[in-house]
């Protein structure tokens, strides 16, 4: 709108995302929407997911598709024949990249092995795995349904289905040593990664381990301390091992980044349907950022309505300055700066940015400012400065 | 509520068996008794008596009273509540009676007459002592109630000796002989070998049941000696307390030595010199009642259009504008405040609030100060100055639950004496005032003597924390398996977390009372905290010199937890003037980042960031650093 010619989101592209919703078992430390429903009717999710394409599709005519992304809950769970509609609904629609990428989430168990030949099939062509942990004591307090042998083994089929794979765990657990993790990590990489995924473990409000830790009934987590010498084990290790960070929990090879999270912490546009599914997308010039009715049947009955839940708020330029930054700063590479004054108006806080250099945990260069290694742990706090 | 026809013991009917009827009509009253009479105008002297109760804290003295204000009718029944002396809710609650009281009984006595008995309800307590006295001043005996199933405590002996100071006659009292636990003829001993008065006349009573106390009111009026007095003398009144009421002003309880008063009357403040004249006169009963007159021996209130309690001494004498008497009575002393601290709004926004709140109570309290302060690290607020700690929670309180304040309270201190070189004496109310050391001779803190009565398996932890605390051991002594310490101790180390200490190294079986005693000099010296190499002024104690490394260490100690962490590094210092005795680093913030944040995480990540940034804002900026009020608040609690 302010700005002439090219729109915001094209320094980053376009992208789908897909939420599915369900999950075999709820684990205790995840806040996603995510459900345990006793039956599903894959018929109507699979019409449901089509007929918001099509409607997403007419608001965005015209634009080429860098990323479609299966996540939620646990999408290795969708019926194939769905993920398939999906991906031709959306090439059907929008004009797909020539080096689209599509990723599905997948959990490690049995059920779910035997479908990713299926999924393959359907056009995915990278699975990230949720393999968590790499010891069964501690995939059980995590309240996994898995163990490493049946982890390992998805682990190898998706290498031979699928062209890009990528792995997640969640360290910083409780009662995790430094060298327990050390040692985890180093079998990780041994694994032939060229995408990691690694979190600390959040506690979150609303799940089972945030009602326990709130009664001081979750022992052993780490200190902050303990867990920034756990961040610097990470950092050591997949460095040594050719995977630097590129964003502050996600690794890779060069060139092997998961290109539909860089949509998103470019922050570029992208379209989200299914169950609490948010976007954001340009239309007419306004940035819409849109989110669906997070209950999986209100937001199915009201699709099926042709009334669907969706709520849009149109962003104001600074708001999505902010959201440029918080999301950039992510990365390693940083936030355009020009990119940012273009969209606030004003440049970044010049006393904030200064002291910020000064400490050691900004950097400026080549027009872009960005967290330094020293900054990339703190970031919560950079962006209370700075935003 | 009547509570005294249930629950009654054996023994309880059958000390009643001598009073007709045998047992409580259904008003409470006792059947057969004459209804009181019409109140005659003004009483001989030697139909009435006036006394108090002294009593240690729940060994009973309130429900001794409502059960005498119960059983003579006072209070018609419906009228009748628990605790009835205790007016304020903040008392009821906390079982304490802040405000002398007092309550005018008609007793038809067994030898046929019907008797006036006045019974002043004081508090009690050791931040009162001055007020505790003048009440004791104003009647000639008291009911000593110790509890059968305890003995005497601590705070039995302060008041005692008070009132024997005063010359009183004292009827020792058993309560709680309903109790399994109680053992009268222990308690009896106990009393004469720790009081040294005879017990043998001790009335047993259950003040919760109602037996006994027919015999507590015949020992009132035979055991307790009449008042005397002049009434044809010039006037000559003692002022015992005053209190603010929102329909009558300021209404000031009296006790009339010589002379009459009457409505009417123009009246003066022999210390103030004010006159006034006397609107209305009553007697409580404990509501008001109209009375022409008060003539010498009685006790009752008057008001007269006077706008602050201020305006009022304790102890002061009344009489008449004209030919009034110039002999004021013995023993004025002027409010002296003796612990302070500083009081300030969490929201600094409240400052107004907290002013006129403030000035509101002090309609009502003539002996709470205050005086504005600012302060660097809380901003603006008010120097308080309190009769003592329970005055200064007491007030706090009503000023957090009465007017809806949220307070920052800093370390209660004590008055300091500066002697500087010069030769002039300063008060210091406030470690932050303290001035260049240069200029000082010398310091002076006051010292108090402390009684605390113990179970002897505790009295190693309690002189070990007397001795802590810099005491001086005055006396230890024994009363069957309870021990009698007596410490010189300074004050400053008191009004620092000492009750709570003491509660908790003998698991709350201590009893403590003390006594102001003097000035002296030691070697204080002012410990200042710098954080991130500022100092932070409030925060900054008077401390001995020799617990200054301590006293600091932990408070640097329990500030590095308090303070979050930065960005950078913080030193966390205790300095005497220039010289650091101790010192902590807060380390650099290490970790504090998101672990996951796509695509839908964008808004709610952003508000909650922004919500914390203005979380910030509510922080005190001291240099780069941001404490928390929380930390203040936390830091000033220390317990060493
Ligand atoms: N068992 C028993 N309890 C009593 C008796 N007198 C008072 N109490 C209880 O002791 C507690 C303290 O009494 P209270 O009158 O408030 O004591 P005060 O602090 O001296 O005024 C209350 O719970 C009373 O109910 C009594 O004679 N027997
Ligand atoms: C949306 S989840 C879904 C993936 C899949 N359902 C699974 O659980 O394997 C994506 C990833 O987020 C991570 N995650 C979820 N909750 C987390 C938490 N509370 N703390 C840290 N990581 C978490 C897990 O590593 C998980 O694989
Ligand atoms: S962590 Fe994955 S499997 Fe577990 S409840 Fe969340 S989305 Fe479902
Ligand atoms: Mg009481």
């Amino acid at each position: 709108m302010k700005h002439s010619g090219v729109e915001d989101w094209q320094d980053a592209g376009f992208a789908l995302y897909v939420h599915w919703p369900f999950c075999a078992a709820k684990c205790p430390y995840c806040d996603f929407n995510s459900h345990v429903a006793r039956q599903i009717d894959h018929d109507r999710w699979r019409a449901a997911y089509v007929s918001e394409i099509r409607r997403w599709a007419e608001r965005t005519p015209g634009r080429v598709l860098r990323s479609i992304f299966f996540g939620g809950g646990t999408p290795s769970l969708m019926d194939p024949e769905t993920v398939n509609a999906v991906i031709e609904t959306a090439f059907d629609v929008w004009t797909p990249a020539n080096d689209i990428e599509i990723t599905l989430e997948a959990n490690p168990t049995s059920v779910e092995i035997g479908k990713f030949r299926a999924f393959s099939d359907a056009g995915v062509n990278r699975v990230s795995l949720g393999v968590q942990a790499l010891d069964d004591d501690a995939l059980r307090l995590l309240g996994r349904m898995h163990d490493v042998d049946q982890a390992m083994r998805a682990w190898d089929v998706a290498n031979e289905v699928f062209a890009r794979t990528s792995l997640d765990l969640i360290y910083a657990r409780q009662f995790q040593t430094a060298e327990q993790w050390r040692d985890e990590l180093s079998r990780a990489l041994t694994l032939g990664v060229s995408h990691l995924s690694l979190y600390q473990l959040t506690i979150e409000d609303g799940t089972a381990f945030g009602d326990r830790y709130k009664i001081g009934k979750l022992p052993g987590l780490p200190s902050e301390d303990r867990g920034a010498d756990l961040w610097d084990i990470t950092q050591e290790l997949c460095i040594k091992a050719g995977l630097p960070a590129y964003e502050v929990s996600n690794h890779a090879k060069p060139g092997a980044e998961s290109r539909h999270n860089l949509v998103y912490w470019n922050y570029g546009d992208y379209v989200g349907i299914g169950p609490g599914a948010h976007g954001r997308v340009n239309e007419n010039g306004q940035r819409l950022a849109t989110v669906a009715a997070s209950s999986p049947h209100a937001w199915l009955a009201s699709v099926e309505a042709e009334k669907p839940a969706v709520e849009e708020t149109a962003l104001h330029p600074s708001d999505q300055a902010g959201e440029l930054l918080m999301m950039g700063l992510r990365l390693s590479d940083g936030v355009d700066l020009s990119r940012y004054e273009r969209l606030n108006e004003a440049p970044l806080r010049v006393e904030a940015v200064r002291q910020l250099t000064d400490l050691g945990f900004l950097r400026i260069a080549n027009g872009k400012v960005a967290a330094t290694d020293a900054g990339r742990p703190i970031l919560n706090s950079l962006l209370r400065e700075l935003l | 509520m009547p509570r005294c026809t249930t629950g009654r013991s054996t023994r309880s009917s059958e000390a009643l068996k001598p009073l007709p009827g045998g047992a409580f009509g259904p008003n409470g009253t006792i059947d057969g008794w004459p209804k009181p009479a019409h109140m005659p105008a003004m009483t001989e002297l030697d139909r009435i008596r006036n006394f108090s109760i002294v009593a240690h804290i729940d060994h009973g003295k309130s429900t001794l009273a409502d059960r005498l204000i119960q059983m003579t009718g006072t209070v018609a029944e419906r009228d009748m509540k628990a605790q009835l002396l205790d007016a304020m809710d903040i008392e009821r609650e906390r079982g304490i009676t802040i405000k002398a009281n007092s309550v005018r009984i008609e007793y038809p006595a067994k030898d046929g007459k019907t008797y006036i008995l006045n019974l002043i309800d004081t508090p009690g307590h050791v931040d009162f002592a001055y007020e505790v006295s003048r009440s004791m001043r104003a009647v000639e005996g008291s009911l000593l109630v110790v509890d059968a199933s305890q003995g005497v405590e601590a705070q039995t002996l302060a008041n005692v000796y008070q009132a024997i100071d005063a010359g009183h006659e004292i009827v020792p009292v058993l309560n709680k002989i309903d109790l399994p636990a109680a053992d009268p003829e222990r308690v009896k001993e106990n009393i004469e070998d720790v009081i040294g008065l005879d017990a043998s006349d001790a009335i047993p009573i259950s003040a919760k049941s109602g037996m006994g106390i027919p015999d507590v009111l015949e020992a009132i009026v035979t055991r307790l000696p009449a008042p005397k007095g002049d009434r044809d003398a010039p006037l000559k009144a003692m002022l015992v307390d005053s209190w603010y009421d929102s329909y009558l002003g300021v209404v000031v309880m009296i006790r009339v030595m010589d002379g009459v008063i009457r409505k009417g009357d123009r009246i003066k403040m022999m210390q103030t010199g004010a006159v006034y004249g006397v609107d209305k006169l009553a007697v409580l009963k404990p509501q008001m009642v109209d009375i022409p007159e008060l003539g010498p021996g009685e006790i009752g209130i008057w008001t007269g259009s006077i706008k602050q309690v201020r305006d009022t001494r304790v102890g002061d004498t009344i009489t008449t504008e004209k030919k009034g008497t110039d002999k004021p009575l013995p023993g004025f002393k002027p409010a002296q405040p003796v612990v302070f601290c500083g009081l300030f709004p969490v929201d600094a926004n409240d400052f107004d609030d907290l002013r006129d709140a403030i000035e509101k109570l002090q309609l009502n309290d003539a002996s709470f100060s205050s005086e504005m302060e600012t302060s660097a690290a809380l901003g603006f607020g008010f120097r308080c100055g309190f009769l003592g700690l329970l005055h200064l929670e007491v007030i706090r309180d009503r000023l957090e639950r009465e007017y809806d304040l949220d307070l920052i309270t800093t370390a209660p201190s004590v008055v300091f004496k500066l002697h500087m070189k010069d030769g002039e004496v300063r008060d210091l109310h406030n470690p932050a005032d303290m001035p260049d050391l240069t200029y000082v001779d010398h310091i002076e803190e006051p010292r108090i003597k402390a009684t605390i009565m113990v179970p002897d398996e505790y009295l190693g932890d309690v002189l070990k924390l007397c001795q802590d605390r810099r005491g001086i051991q005055l006396d230890l002594t024994y009363a069957g398996n309870r021990a009698m310490v007596v410490y010189d101790l300074p004050l400053a180390e008191v009004v620092f977390d000492f009750y709570d200490r003491l509660k908790s190294v003998t698991k709350g079986y201590a009893s403590f009372d003390y006594q102001i005693s003097e000035y002296r000099e030691d070697t204080l010296v002012k410990m200042s905290i710098l954080v991130n190499d500022e100092p932070v002024d409030a925060l900054s104690m008077m401390v001995h010199r020799d617990r200054a490394e301590s006293r600091g260490r932990a408070m640097c100690e329990k500030l590095k937890d308090l303070i979050p962490r930065h960005m950078f590094k913080i030193p966390i210092q205790a300095a005497i003037g220039g010289r650091v005795i101790a010192r902590e680093t807060l380390s650099a913030m290490r970790k504090d980042v998101t672990a996951k944040c796509y695509g839908g995480d964008a808004t709610r990540k952003k508000k909650l960031l922004e919500k914390q940034k203005a979380g910030k804002k509510k922080m005190r900026q001291f240099g780069k650093v941001e404490i928390p009020q929380s930390a203040f608040i936390a830091a000033l609690k220390m317990d060493d």
